[in-house]
């Protein structure tokens, strides 16, 4: 076993991404993803890692950096946050076409406007049909486990693709949380070093992306969502097999919680899992029949986990700290997409919750149980999302 | 032939590719005006001027009638010419 301590959620991910021994680091600093990428910086600096760590101007370049490195066969990784990762994203939808395995930590952090640092998940659900695969972590320590499989999964020659961990800004990053760290060797055992099929040399020289037309452009698509079809079996595996060394298995691409004889069930992802648990242990207490499901892979969508799950209950609420407006939150549209129309399911109802930091606490859990069961109750399913804890009376 | 992952073919396949045909306009020298300064050769972003004995051409193949060369020539040496069938 490693070492336990208590260290600040960016320090642990910190700690995570120097034992996956990237060669190449590039980042550009946003709140609240900085204590990341400044706690590398100092390892490299001060010589506890061997990785070239590139400071660029923006995280347009840095991810630039990314791409043209990991062409050259190197282990790479970036961190980032809202506006951070939206500059990104033209060279991550690149990337996942040139099918590049680095790693992202997506910080999560509303995104302008208003200007804020407070978090919500509108930043890295932006990305979501980048062809990123996007992990979300409940605690610093599941963050901790996820950067270490990140790169694994991203590696793995069936998927290359990658791998964005999203983890909640301020709460998971800047809080302080026990922490069981894996020693260097078992990573190492976990992890071997990176090695690429395609690899950019002058005496070799090949095009990435090459030129693409109707003929076969739509394949080159299809063979993306191939990949994420193969990466929902191989991710649980790859995690179990992380789990063998650390002894702390999550549950793959969800982790089901109480839901067996549920009638109402929860869904959501990031930090918040944390509080919907509690919550839904109270409420259990007080003898109400409610499950939560916990998003831990976004993309690709677990659909058939989630069946599986909820198809016994009466009614889902899913919680979105996004929204994709003039529509509903994205994991609803997800949910509803992929369950809808299957025979006896449960109907679906999106809540809007949040956003910008609002505090989500087992009181306003309860609140949305009693809410998505009057839905319920209703002639006809909601056409719009309920905003949960709206002040609407301040709304011009 | 199977796709590649990642769209990766060998360097240099953009020669399989005659980009020539999205011309609609086509540059053509003036032997007798032209100083043989290079400089139509230089801005050409599709590297489509070449020099044969001190004598320039434009490979139709590749050049997509941009027309940077006529516009840049110090001489008016070149000419776009509507291209019709």
């Amino acid at each position: 076993m490693g070492a336990v301590k208590v260290v600040e959620g960016s320090q642990a991910v910190a700690e995570a991404v120097r034992a996956c021994r990237p060669q190449v680091i590039s980042a550009y600093p946003i709140s609240p993803q900085t204590h990341i990428v400044e706690t590398l910086a100092q390892m490299v600096a001060d010589g506890e890692l061997g990785s070239r760590y590139l400071r660029v101007e923006s995280e347009f370049s840095a991810a630039s950096v990314l791409a043209g490195a990991s062409c050259a066969g190197s282990r790479c990784y970036t961190a980032s946050s809202s506006q951070g990762l939206l500059l990104m994203t033209e060279v991550l939808y690149a990337s996942a076409g040139m099918r590049l395995p680095f790693v992202i930590t997506g910080v999560n952090r509303s995104i302008s406007a208003p200007i804020t640092i407070q978090v919500d998940q509108q930043d890295t659900i932006s990305l979501r049909d980048t062809g990123l695969i996007q992990l979300y972590a409940e605690s610093s320590q599941e963050a901790y486990d996820m950067h270490l499989a990140a790169f694994k999964i991203a590696e793995d020659p069936g998927i290359m693709l990658p791998v964005m961990v999203c983890m909640d800004g301020w709460i998971l990053t800047h809080s302080y949380e026990r922490i069981d760290f894996l020693d260097q060797q078992d990573v190492d055992r976990f992890l071997p070093p990176f090695k690429p099929a395609n690899l950019m040399e002058v005496e070799d020289p090949k095009t990435w992306g090459s030129y693409s037309e109707e003929n076969v452009l739509m394949e080159f698509r299809y063979a993306l969502q191939k990949s994420m079809d193969y990466a929902q079996e191989r991710i649980p595996q790859v995690m179990g097999d992380l789990a063998s060394y650390t002894g702390r298995d999550y549950g793959g691409l969800i982790e089901a919680y109480a839901t067996d004889d549920a009638e109402v069930i929860l869904v959501a992802m990031g930090s918040v899992t944390g509080t919907l648990k509690d919550a839904v242990d109270q409420m259990r207490e007080a003898g109400r029949k409610v499950g939560l499901i916990k998003i831990r892979c976004f993309r690709p969508f677990p659909a058939r986990q989630i069946w599986e799950a909820v198809r016994g209950a009466k009614v889902v609420a899913v919680l979105d700290a996004n929204v994709s407006l003039g529509s509903e939150g994205a994991l609803g549209l997800d949910l509803k997409a992929k369950l809808c129309g299957r025979p006896d399911g449960p109907l679906v109802v999106d809540f809007i919750a949040g956003l910008g930091g609002r505090e989500i606490n087992p009181l306003v859990a309860e609140d949305i149980v009693d809410q998505a069961l009057e839905a319920a109750q209703a002639p006809t399913p909601p056409w719009a999302p309920i905003w949960v804890g709206l002040d609407a009376s301040i709304v011009a | 032939m199977k796709i590649t992952m990642g769209a990766v073919v060998m360097g240099g396949t953009s020669v399989l590719y005659p980009t020539g045909a999205w011309r609609d306009q086509r540059p053509v020298i003036d032997h007798e005006a032209c100083k043989s300064c290079d400089t139509c050769r230089d801005v050409c972003p599709d590297s489509s001027v070449f020099v044969q004995e001190d004598v320039y051409y434009i490979d139709y193949d590749f050049c997509k009638g941009c027309g940077l060369c006529a516009y840049e020539c110090p001489v008016d040496a070149i000419a776009m010419i509507l291209e019709e069938k």
